[in-house]
């Protein structure tokens, strides 16, 4: 086998991810064919920068999605004649090639930033997601309601904004602080804001319709108490509230506790952003006259402050998602929480670091992977609000 | 505008107070005092002799003694043993009487690092010079190339130059300190590419700062600030561009030069101004990384060996050090916004 040249190596590498290029192109197709009906997403496909954003991000979800399709070789599969060895190095056995290189332990490069795009994907942004539960839930009273509420409240966000970040990660998952259970106590008070919000939600708009609210409201709270219960729970910590049979979501220790981190590092930014949107919106003619109405203050709060806040809140998401990726990666780099063992590409590029001078590509490619996300979001955030600002 | 002062004041010593007392609380939980214990004593003692030694050593008195004694606010504690005094405030073979009752951070006794052998104060004093020196140049960098990208893409909204710089400073907050001190020094340091124009590490800079070890560190930090700030100054340009006055300007003849440079960049500069303020605590971040990638032994570096090290005083030294930074810079942008902008001064 010989070695490849770069034009066959990029060759090798567009073959690899040919499901993504496929996934890629039935999303565009489908939403340009059907962009008229498709509301604020179909608008997106109007602005190149929107859509360059796009497509950047999909192809990162879509390779998180597939990647078990594009890998080459086994992610943890050490091999070890091909520590540091050129992107197009053949392997030893002759069954193919280390597409982008060996890393210092003779690991696939290019198998390990594809299945580290895995790990971003799931954790980036549902713990946005949490983040912007947390932050609405608590930043539309305090805009709206005003008092010793707000004051309260902004002192407390502006406490954990005022931490250096990575002071706060390095205090939160060191082995020490995790040996007390105290992430785990965090996430029980943070994963408890996504059901109050639902209910909340629930109750203010069914009110006048008693049975409905009821079952819809017992829904929730058995399926989200389940999950919650099993998603903060794990047997053999601090936390263990469920049996092992019963528990569902298995997620690794060390896992949990960088998701929390990130969501209560993300919270009180976005509580100021809904805190400042509610402020402005509250002082509109609508929601005078659902005052007028006599609806009640989460009703307001919920179905007609919001929704008129999505626009902002929206593209604030996008760039969040961004944020936490680099957040996440942050993390990585000082070898917090993550195993050093895992793919993703903070780690990666902390592993590569050290022999940056001598064989670069380790570091690099996870280093521009993560790039090129970040700058995906960045883009998609644009093109919204650009398109958002329009209406 | 006296009253707002004072406010912002007590507000700002109120949070300090909090937040140091969550740093001392996570930084004394029992496992860290354990672990300090056992590197202290020998890591072969068994859990009645843990609990000695902490005793001993002042761990024992509840959380809020403790930070209170920290803080100096509360009399450190003495313990006698066989006619011998032992305190937090009394030295290897001082007169106990001659010790002074109060010793905490308020009086200047910022404890001892176990990871260096020294005080916390002369170590975070002289880490500290090193940031401030990578800082200045930071800055040096920064605030010029960031305004003038601002100004340029904002006077003219959508033309090229405006896209071309817009499209660059969305580049540059994609990417992380850790991705973009990568990438120049795999291009700028590394055998591969064989530029080799500049060093890859920046250790020789803390005795002898030169262009060739010192540019990549200060252009890692300032590139993934430029783009936020060009951002900000990019906006609230196009904002005073759109302005009445400046229509008024142009129609009376005023050059298109002249009505940038005299009318609009004064009022253009009240926002970014506030930013470049906020920027500090998150450039800490970014000193903190690059402080590590260039291995160069800054407070950054400190702080993370600290951390990493379980060195407990030294670690609350750190942030205490942080904690005020980012207060302060945020009092001088709050005030700042107040005394530039001249609607909200009057008012």
């Amino acid at each position: 086998m010989e070695e490849l040249g770069w034009g066959a190596i990029t060759l090798a590498i567009m073959k690899q991810f040919l499901p993504v290029w496929i996934a890629l192109v039935v999303t565009f197709v489908a939403s340009i064919r059907y962009k008229r009906r498709l509301g604020l997403y179909g608008k997106l496909f109007d602005s190149t920068i929107g859509m360059i954003g796009f497509a950047i991000v999909m192809f990162w979800v879509f390779t998180a999605l597939f990647s078990d399709l594009v890998v080459t070789h086994d992610v943890l599969a050490q091999i070890s004649q091909m520590k540091n060895k050129l992107p197009g190095t053949p392997t030893p056995d002759g069954m193919g090639w280390y597409l982008l290189g060996g890393d210092h332990l003779g690991r696939d490069v290019f198998s390990r930033v594809v299945e580290g795009s895995r790990v971003v994907i799931q954790i980036a942004p549902v713990a946005t997601l949490f983040a912007f539960m947390v932050g609405v839930t608590l930043g539309l009273p305090a805009g709206y309601y005003g008092g010793r509420l707000d004051t309260g409240l902004s002192f407390l966000a502006n406490l954990i904004l005022a931490f250096p970040v990575i002071l706060l990660f390095y205090l939160l998952v060191t082995p020490e602080i995790v040996e007390t259970g105290l992430p785990q106590y965090l996430a029980i008070i943070l994963f408890l804001f996504p059901i109050v919000f639902l209910l909340v939600l629930v109750n203010s708009r069914f009110y006048v319709v008693p049975e409905f609210r009821n079952k819809v409201m017992i829904a929730i709270a058995v399926i989200g108490g389940y999950l919650y219960l099993s998603l903060v729970g794990e047997v053999g910590t601090k936390v263990a509230v469920l049996p092992n049979s019963l528990d569902l979501i298995h997620v690794p220790g060390n896992i949990l506790i960088v998701f929390v981190s990130v969501v209560f590092v993300n919270s009180p930014t976005v509580f100021r952003i809904v805190r400042g949107i509610t402020l402005d919106i509250k002082t509109r003619d609508y929601v005078s006259a659902a005052q007028t109405r006599g609806e009640r203050p989460w009703y307001i709060m919920l179905w007609e402050i919001l929704p008129n806040a999505r626009g902002p809140l929206i593209v604030d998401f996008c760039l969040r998602i961004g944020y936490t990726t680099i957040l996440l990666g942050t993390l990585g780099f000082f070898g917090l929480g993550l195993s050093p063992e895992s793919p993703d590409w903070g780690s990666t590029i902390n592993a590569g670091r050290k022999l940056l001078t001598i064989a670069p590509h380790p570091a690099i490619v996870p280093a521009l992977a993560l790039m090129s996300l970040v700058l995906g979001l960045n883009l998609l955030a644009d093109g919204l609000r650009e398109e958002s600002l329009k209406d | 505008m006296l009253k707002f002062l004072l406010r912002r004041l007590l507000t700002m010593v109120l949070t300090a107070l909090c937040l140091t007392f969550i740093v001392f609380f996570l930084t004394n939980l029992p496992p860290n005092l354990e672990k300090l214990a056992k590197s202290e004593a020998g890591s072969r003692i068994s859990d009645e002799e843990v609990q000695s030694w902490l005793n001993k050593n002042g761990h024992g008195s509840p959380l809020v003694v403790r930070y209170g004694e920290w803080l100096g606010v509360m009399p450190g504690w003495r313990l006698e043993e066989n006619g011998v005094t032992t305190g937090r405030c009394i030295e290897r073979g001082q007169d106990p009487e001659t010790a002074p009752k109060f010793c905490g951070v308020l009086q200047g006794d910022w404890g001892f690092s176990s990871v260096f052998k020294d005080e916390v104060s002369t170590i975070i004093g002289t880490r500290l010079g090193l940031t401030g020196l990578l800082m200045f140049w930071v800055m040096v960098v920064m605030v010029p190339v960031s305004l003038i990208i601002g100004v340029l893409a904002g006077m003219r909204e959508g033309s090229k130059l405006d896209r071309s710089l817009s499209t660059f400073s969305i580049a540059s907050t994609a990417t992380p300190e850790y991705v973009s001190g990568v990438i120049l020094i795999a291009v700028f340091a590394s055998s591969m590419v064989g530029l080799k124009w500049f060093k890859g590490t920046a250790t020789s800079a803390m005795d002898n700062i030169t262009f060739e070890n010192f540019f990549l560190p200060v252009i890692t930090i300032a590139l993934y600030g430029i783009g936020y700030i060009a951002r900000m100054t990019r906006a609230s340009m196009t904002e005073v561009m759109t302005a009445q006055y400046i229509r008024t300007a142009r129609l009376k003849g005023v050059s298109f030069g002249n009505v940038v440079m005299k009318h609009a960049l004064r009022n253009a500069l009240i926002a970014p101004f506030t930013v470049i303020m906020l920027q500090f605590p998150w450039l800490l971040n970014g000193v903190v990384i690059v402080e590590t990638l260039f291995n160069y032994k800054g407070f950054g570096w400190t702080l993370v060996q600290a951390a990493g090290n379980n060195d407990i005083e030294l670690l609350l030294g750190c942030s205490v050090v942080a904690v005020v930074v980012v207060l302060t810079t945020q009092l001088i942008s709050d005030v700042g916004y107040v005394y530039l902008n001249p609607r909200i001064r009057i008012s």
